[in-house]
């Protein structure tokens, strides 16, 4: 079965984006497909690589990346909110005059078309967040 | 409309400029407009604020984007279902709500309402017509 | 359909909406702060005795278990399920509302 996941939330703020993962990684183990996880509203949050959680705590954004490579899985964070909370890539970056960029790894910065296509493509489209 | 289209339902229950998930969920029925699917709106709980007539930002200093909700009818967005309890509990009635209108194309291009007040009945039925349901 | 609550019924409405809104037979998950309202002993006890007539009630073990919740003080007829449960519960189901 296609599952679609769409991540509400930043990471610690709230639990939903640990949820999310939790389940990404079940559907995956089970041999289900995951035709992409979007990243909207402070989901953006889970897409930047300047995240540094004391040592103790769980790496969110780090598991994203992770699983991803593990997966070859989609992860587009939401160009329109990344915009309003500083989330950006190189292209971005370049585009809107910033010093730097701070996407990482695994994640892509795309528009709301592509929530809209993940629900189309797949079987289940399941939303998390608060 | 293809015979291929999805239903999508947008489910939205929070007030506006308290949170940004009012603004923001409206971004996405205007974006997916363009994927011509079969597109609802529910209003449900605090969700029925967003609809409220009369909004002002100027003095709060922030984006009104109430007006937005009266250009869904150009997006073909015309169903927009309002839940009864939900105004009801808050005091609300129809004519508290901006008055949301479409151009039917297939009546002559004839005026009608978006809104329609539905029963918790009728809003259960409707959302288990849905192939994919989205929420903020 | 398979309905899941995510917020505390202590803090939110969802709990209230979604027993209001969901049809008979669907079924109900709850999860993170949700989980709350699976406890024996609580003052959403009777409403949740009355939804396991009308629907399936499941709580996610991993949420309950983070939150010192023993399984022994659930209401009797809540099912307890893991992320892979969750996983099945949606592929089982032809939609899914997260009442957020």
């Amino acid at each position: 079965m296609k599952f679609a996941i769409l991540v509400n939330e930043g990471p610690y703020q709230h639990q939903a984006a640990d949820t999310a993962f939790n389940f990404t990684k079940a559907a995956l183990e089970k041999g289900h497909e995951i035709v992409r996880v979007f990243f909207y509203h402070d989901g953006v949050n889970n897409g930047t690589r300047l995240t540094t959680p004391p040592q103790d705590d769980r790496n969110i954004v780090n598991l994203w990346s992770e699983l991803a490579k593990e997966h070859d899985l989609d992860l587009v964070v939401c160009v329109a909110a990344a915009q309003r909370r500083g989330i950006v890539d190189e292209d971005e970056a370049k585009r809107h005059g910033k010093d730097a960029n701070n996407i990482a790894e695994g994640f892509r910065i795309s528009g709301l078309g592509q929530l809209i296509e993940m629900g189309i493509k797949a079987d289940r489209l399941m939303a998390f967040g608060d | 409309m293809s015979d291929a289209a999805k239903k999508f339902m947008y489910v939205n229950r929070r007030a506006p400029y308290g949170t940004v998930y009012a603004l923001e969920g409206l971004e996405v029925v205007l974006i997916g407009a363009a994927f011509d699917q079969d597109v609802c709106m529910a209003f449900i709980d605090d969700g029925v604020f967003q609809l409220k007539k009369g909004q002002d930002t100027k003095d709060s200093n922030m984006k009104n984007f109430s007006p937005t909700y009266r250009a869904l009818g150009d997006y073909e967005v015309t169903k927009l279902y309002v839940d009864k309890e939900s105004l009801e509990q808050r005091g609300l009635g129809e004519d508290d709500l901006m008055d949301l209108t479409y151009e039917d194309e297939d009546d002559d291009y004839n005026e009608k309402p978006s809104i329609r007040i539905v029963s918790r009945d009728e809003l259960a039925d409707l959302m288990e017509q849905q192939d994919v349901i989205l929420n903020y | 359909m398979l309905h899941t609550i995510n917020k505390s019924p202590f803090e939110k409405n969802s709990l209230d909406t979604c027993l209001r809104l969901a049809k008979p037979g669907s079924e109900i998950l709850l999860l993170e702060d949700g989980v709350y309202a699976a406890v024996k002993g609580t003052a959403v006890e009777q409403k949740m005795v009355q939804a396991l007539g009308d629907y399936t009630v499941y709580a996610l073990g991993p949420d309950l278990k983070a939150r010192g919740i023993e399984e022994d003080r659930l209401i009797d007829g809540v099912e307890v399920v893991g992320y892979d449960g969750f996983v099945d519960l949606a592929a089982n189901s032809d939609r899914v509302q997260s009442w957020l």
